[in-house]
């Protein structure tokens, strides 16, 4: 299948949807591609996000752009943040224009500070359909396709409900939107977000910043995978034997890190929730409360079994550079939005969890699609299709003749087996960070020489390139997480406990065979003046 | 992961079969589908909520349940009252509010405990993401 537009849109998550927005009313046409289906893939759907929706009052914003400087380690960029602020407080007041059912408060007045991830993103889908755009549901790309001069001028991937024929989009801008990466570690809606869009990225030379602040993991209960982080606020921990250790919180945190870290089980129980709450509780975080009464546990009473389960750059921070305010990348023709993107910019070295990067998500989605509408304006006529060269390498043309679906898996397993672990990943030192390195660089040269699948076996070629895909990114990370020797942020190193003096700068990283870290020569912006802290 | 399927209850329309993220369902005899790959389901309960005939039941679980476990059994699940469950909590379906109207997130949060000491107002680590 081949199609054409000015603009193609990877990713059908919130920020691939305001992109996809964005570019349409840019005048563009668009092609939109999701691994999954627009409306259930992604972070935000199958959760929800509270939003950094902050009223026009300069001293409310401002006292916010200080509260997160200080907490994401003062690298952040405060012209960002502004820009954030504003188009996110008009994006929302759009989405609630469209008729968004927000929450009423008791005066009757909405409140527009949060949003019900299924419901948001059926709302976005018939937006971004009624605005002309194509919508190509279970359409995994695989690889971008590249002119001449190296300027992005499409894509390729996969159909994979029609038998895996390849379907290839001529555009003459790209915008990535594929999400961060979790590893696969099956936390909550984060199976679909491997890292893809970053190695296609990067292989047409794209660098990246922030790859170090991935260490994040979410709380879930031992048997299931829902990080909801909300109401843990209300959690006690427990050891085994029912003894108190703690409440939530950063402390809490810690010590339920390393607790399991050292194969001890922790459990909770949120019996610091007022009563009168609780029913409101239920009603009002379905995600949190149904799977627990579905496997017959009431939270208010009975402690059950945690676990921490990694969720990697989607959560965590680091992602591709951007080069400029219209979220173009490092690479011409390609932008990049949502959690594929950076954003340190926004939230430095701490997570964005949902309220941040719910708000990166519809501003930087809705530069990228305006930024490469515009871009896709200045260019001539494009190559003709069989001129443009596929970019894909590493799990999708091996030297010989590919693997089955047995030895991706085991591949894949070897990655998780250095990234997953609280021992390797979230607890980091030189050593263990050089020794991980150690293991996982030949596994790249393998993704590069011998992953990818036989002909005719469409589900494996989609696992190979993921695989390959969740190589590159646990490098990346690692020679980062290397680089910064000092803690800050969710960057946690047990060798170097405190923040660095004079390392308050963002750490760039590119490259596939060779990985290389720099200082980002563009220092931090910060919010100075009166009353800042 | 996705334990059952009710080919009493499914009409056949498939929705489950598009609007699974992990592509998890395949079309099968008739338009029942099938759980083709359930070592795909991420357990993210989007099967559930755009089944319009609640046939559809996700395990909290994130590993297959062993044979005999209650919640593969479709009798103890609908007794229960679970089939159908997460659609109607997010408030989907004709004569229901929906659950955004519902989802006071940050206001919870303010009602809530005063903070530990020593427990900032919000982790550095992360934030709530709902």
């Amino acid at each position: 299948m081949r199609l054409d537009a000015d603009v193609l849109v990877l990713g059908g998550g919130p920020a691939g949807a305001w992109a996809a927005l964005g570019a349409a009313e840019a005048g563009a046409s668009v092609v939109l591609a999701d691994k999954g289906y627009l409306g259930t893939s992604g972070a935000a759907a199958g959760g929800g996000n509270n939003l950094w929706y902050l009223p026009p009052d300069p001293g409310l914003r401002a006292a916010a752009i200080a509260g997160r400087q200080r907490l994401g380690g003062l690298l952040t960029d405060v012209d960002w943040m502004a820009r954030v602020q504003e188009e996110t407080f008009r994006q929302v007041n759009r989405l609630a224009s469209w008729g968004y059912p927000f929450p009423r408060d008791a005066s009757g007045q909405e409140r527009r500070s949060s949003l019900q991830g299924p419901e948001y993103m059926r709302r976005m889908r018939r937006r971004v359909h009624r605005g002309g755009v194509r919508i190509l549901d279970h359409h995994p790309a695989l690889e971008l396709l590249a002119d001449e001069a190296g300027v992005v001028t499409g894509a390729a991937g996969l159909r994979r409900q029609e038998g895996f024929a390849r379907w290839e989009v001529r555009a003459g801008a790209v915008v990535l939107a594929t999400g961060g990466c979790a590893f696969l570690s099956r936390a909550f809606g984060l199976n679909v977000d491997t890292g893809d869009g970053h190695l296609m990225a990067a292989e047409l030379g794209a660098e990246l910043s922030g790859m170090e602040f991935s260490a994040v993991y979410g709380a879930s209960p031992e048997f299931g995978n829902h990080t909801k982080g909300l109401m843990m606020q209300y959690a006690t921990y427990y050891d085994e034997r029912g003894r108190p250790l703690g409440t939530a919180g950063p402390a809490g945190r810690d010590l339920l890190a390393r607790r399991l870290a050292a194969g001890e089980r922790v459990f909770a129980r949120l019996d610091r929730a007022p009563a009168a709450l609780r029913e409101a509780m239920r009603r009002s975080q379905p995600n949190y409360f149904l799977p627990m009464e579905k496997a017959g546990i009431d939270v208010f009473t009975q402690p059950y079994p945690l676990r921490l389960v990694l969720e990697g750059t989607v959560r965590g921070t680091g992602g591709l550079r951007l080069s400029g305010e219209d979220c173009a990348t490092t690479v011409p023709g390609l932008y990049a939005a949502g959690d594929v993107a950076t954003r340190e910019l926004v939230t430095g070295a701490a997570s964005g969890g949902g309220s941040l990067n719910g708000a990166w998500a519809i501003s930087s989605g809705t530069w990228a699609g305006a930024g490469a509408a515009r871009f896709a304006g200045t260019r001539g006529p494009l190559p003709p299709p069989g001129a443009l060269r596929p970019a894909g390498r590493a799990g999708m043309r091996p030297g010989g003749p590919g693997v089955g679906r047995a030895e991706v898996d085991a591949f894949v397993a070897a990655v998780q087996e250095r990234v997953l672990p609280l021992r390797h990943n979230y607890f980091r030192t030189a050593e263990g960070l050089t020794e991980s390195l150690r293991l996982l660089d030949p596994l790249w040269e393998q993704a590069r020489d011998r992953l990818g699948a036989a002909p005719g076996d469409g589900r494996t070629a989609l696992r190979a390139r993921e695989a390959a895909a969740l190589a590159a990114h646990a490098r990346w990370m690692y020679r980062s997480a290397l680089a910064r020797a000092e803690s800050r942020g969710v960057h946690r190193r047990e060798d170097r406990p405190a923040a660095g003096p004079g390392l308050a700068h963002r750490l760039l990283v590119s490259g596939l065979d060779r990985v290389a870290v720099r200082r980002d020569p563009v220092a931090p912006r910060l919010l100075t003046g009166a009353g800042v802290p | 992961m996705i334990e059952i399927v009710s080919a009493e209850r499914c009409v056949a329309c498939d929705k489950c079969v598009l609007a699974c993220p992990t592509n998890v369902f395949d079309r099968g005899p008739g338009g029942v589908p099938v759980v083709a790959r359930q070592e795909d389901c991420q357990t993210c309960y989007m099967c559930e909520a755009y089944c319009p005939v609640d046939a559809l039941f996700v395990a909290p679980h994130t590993h297959p349940l062993p044979a005999g476990s209650p919640l593969r059994e479709e009798p103890e699940v609908a007794g229960a009252g679970l089939l159908g469950s997460y659609r109607e909590r997010i408030g989907w379906g004709r004569g229901r509010v929906p659950g955004a109207r519902l989802a006071v997130g940050p206001d919870l949060d303010r009602a809530g405990p005063a903070p530990a000491a020593g427990r900032a107002p919000a982790g550095p680590a992360r934030g709530a993401r709902d």
